[in-house]
């Protein structure tokens, strides 16, 4: 039971000299759902094409359901739904019988497949559509099509490439709900990539953050945020009716309230920086000294700022190497013109 | 009509039985994508158009074979004259050209119009990744693409020539020799393995390129270089090539002719006439020039189908090796590939 159901050990994808995939370890329980987390050419799809034995690692090994995916794939394959980020159906065919021939290829008993086929298209909230050829679905229903094809097999582990791209927000709210809910119900693991950061902290029991081939970190949103903020501690921000006049005479008086760390005014907001949590006494300090509070905001560390803190780490390194690119390039050009 | 009936009343009956049967056995993957291929190449439009234009030229060549049919059967000095049905196939009043040529150059239009979209059409919609996603074999894939467009152009022709041994049987009454019907039946087959070079051509292209539209042009140019320039290339080179033939023995002109020819028969069209010209018309002894010593003593009469196979043997298993090469490429080229869309 302890068994991850999905492990990577060590896996690594060159194209080439570039590494998509660098040495990547990760293990998935059954049931749980996790997300992929990162930007696009992160090296999630490549990753997921591995599990699937749909393209091969250069190095490390991919177990599934403890099948070896690279060299047994068609078990895999019984074993796992995958919907890819831009599914494609036959259009000269109606829903449903696409959803029938992806049945029959699975070998579903034959006497079964229809009765199975309308059942799951109730299930995703096709039923009225079921008819309709796929050339006619708009871009939310040929995602639920998706997820109609994945669950018509009745998988083990669902795995989702870019689940919510291209739906409106109420869509991708319904979707996830369905996800989740057909995971708790059924005892589905999911893996869901995805590079919308909100979308994943909806449904995700785990988020791993993936950038340029590394898995950087990985765990709940509260452990993710509690590993990378804790030493930032909070901070508040307080909109004020008039503008405050540098420098603040109350500077000072408000420091004493204790564990402020920094506050810095911008017009009429006040950023407070403080160990732990004293909103309650900066608002009453506040309100002595005579301010007419707008707004407080405490702020909550989401996904987001947990992504764009990797994202600036990841980013200023990238441009820390191309300026040393460019630095070194130079002589080279000038000899060369020289020459 | 109460005996014919009652056939049909058995026929429907067992075919509620098999689909009874059917219904508790779902078939192979394999099955299942080949009759999905088949059922798409029937309801294409693709293949509408290229059935009515081979329907046209049959009836045609049709039209013009039986309207000389009677002089030729009365031409005595024919050896093949009594193969009615044969030459039903074969007659010409040179304005049209008999359907076997016709099907020379027909045929690859037939083969590369099935096959040019196989692969990568279902790459660029995501239907690749799809059904790669499920516990099918790459290879089950590739062979269905295959087996179901050559299903539906054996069938074709099966019916075509059927239809004409049929119509045949009814204008003229005239009984159709086992023979004949063999040979038809071969000159099927070759045009089926004619095609199915093509099919596997054009597959093959469809794997190595992302665009069906350069893998159709691809296909259409490797076409027009067999039919068009290839003789015209092989003419220049031979004629830069060849010494004088005024100064060369009778033997040694027919080894350079030896040589020409076979490096004529690399084009798949020219292996494909070799072999229909001497299906059809019986009287056809050999492919190359025959010097007059060995034509001496022979009667000018129609070998036996057994011979005739023999000759064209080399043409068949040329087309043959061909198509397996260019499939076991596109094997070679499918396996290993990632999928993506």
């Amino acid at each position: 039971m302890n068994d991850p159901i999905i492990q990577l050990k060590g896996l690594t994808k060159c194209y080439g000299t570039f590494k998509a995939v660098d040495h990547l370890d990760l293990a998935i329980d059954k049931g749980e759902i996790f997300g992929l987390l990162g930007p696009n050419g992160a090296g999630k799809t490549t990753t997921i094409l591995m599990m699937l034995g749909l393209t091969d690692p250069t190095t490390g090994t991919v177990q599934v359901c403890g099948y070896n995916a690279t060299t047994n794939p068609i078990a895999v394959k019984r074993k796992v739904g995958y919907m890819p980020d831009s599914v494609g159906f036959y259009d000269n065919m109606t829903a449903l019988e696409n959803l029938i021939y992806i049945a029959r290829l699975n070998g579903l008993p034959e006497h079964e497949i229809l009765q199975r086929a309308i059942e799951t298209m109730e299930q995703v909230g096709l039923k009225n559509d079921m008819h309709k050829k796929t050339s006619a679905y708009s871009r939310g229903m040929k995602q639920r099509l998706g997820l109609a094809d994945v669950l018509i097999k009745q998988p083990d582990i669902i795995i989702l490439d870019e689940p919510t791209l291209g739906i409106d927000p109420t869509g991708v709210k319904d979707f996830l709900m369905l996800i989740k809910q057909l995971s708790k119900q059924q005892g589905l693991t999911v893996l869901l990539s995805s590079h919308h950061l909100h979308h994943v902290q909806q449904v995700c029991d785990r988020v791993g953050i993936f950038v340029a081939g590394k898995l950087l970190v990985q765990g709940n949103i509260g452990t993710l945020s509690g590993n990378l903020f804790g030493k930032e501690g909070y901070a508040i921000s307080v909109t004020l009716a008039q503008p405050v006049a540098e420098p603040w005479q109350h500077r000072a008086a408000l420091q004493t309230l204790g564990n402020i760390t920094q506050v810095s005014i911008e017009e009429k907001t006040l950023e407070i920086s403080c160990d732990c949590d004293i909103t309650p006494a900066i608002v009453r300090f506040l309100v002595q000294e005579g301010y007419d509070i707008m707004s407080v905001h405490k702020k909550e560390y989401g996904l987001d700022d947990i992504y764009q803190k990797y994202f600036e780490n990841n980013s200023t390194e990238n441009i820390t190497n191309e300026k040393s690119v460019s630095f070194f390039q130079r002589p080279f050009f000038k000899k060369y013109k020289n020459g | 009509m109460k005996s014919q009936l009652a056939f049909f009343k058995g026929l429907s009956l067992k075919n509620t039985k098999t689909g009874k049967l059917l219904q508790t056995k779902t078939g192979t993957p394999f099955q299942v994508i080949a009759n999905k291929e088949i059922a798409d190449h029937i309801r294409s439009w693709r293949f509408i158009v290229l059935i009515v234009l081979i329907v046209l030229t049959f009836v045609a060549s049709m039209y013009v074979s039986l309207s000389n049919i009677k002089s030729v059967v009365n031409n005595t000095n024919d050896p093949d004259h009594l193969f009615l049905y044969l030459k039903l196939l074969t007659t010409t009043d040179n304005a049209v050209p008999p359907f076997h040529v016709f099907l020379n150059f027909l045929g690859p239009l037939l083969g590369i119009a099935l096959g040019f979209d196989a692969i990568n059409a279902e790459q660029n919609s995501g239907t690749l990744t799809r059904i790669m996603a499920q516990p099918v074999y790459r290879d089950n894939l590739l062979l269905a693409k295959f087996t179901g467009g050559l299903t539906v152009v054996s069938t074709l022709f099966i019916t075509l020539t059927l239809l004409m041994v049929g119509g045949g049987l009814i204008l003229t009454g005239v009984r159709l020799e086992p023979q004949e019907m063999l040979r038809i039946l071969a000159f099927i087959a070759m045009t089926v393995v004619y095609v199915g070079f093509w099919l596997s051509l054009s597959i093959l292209l469809s794997v190595r390129f992302r665009q069906a539209a350069t893998s159709a042009l691809t296909a259409i140019g490797i076409w027009i270089f067999f039919t068009v320039f290839y003789q015209v290339v092989v003419n220049l080179v031979v004629r830069a090539f060849l010494p004088d033939a005024n100064l060369l023995s009778q033997d040694e002109i027919i080894s350079y002719n030896e040589i020409i020819l076979n490096i004529l028969r690399i084009a798949p069209s020219q292996l494909y006439t070799d072999a229909t010209t001497t299906l059809l018309m019986p009287s056809v002894r050999s492919l190359g020039p025959i010097t007059m010593e060995q034509m001496a003593g022979a009667i000018p009469s129609p070998l036996p189908f057994k011979e005739s196979l023999l000759i064209v043997w080399p043409q068949v298993s040329g087309l043959l090796a061909a198509t397996v090469a260019c499939f076991s490429l596109s094997y070679y080229l499918f396996m290993r590939r990632e999928i993506r869309s």
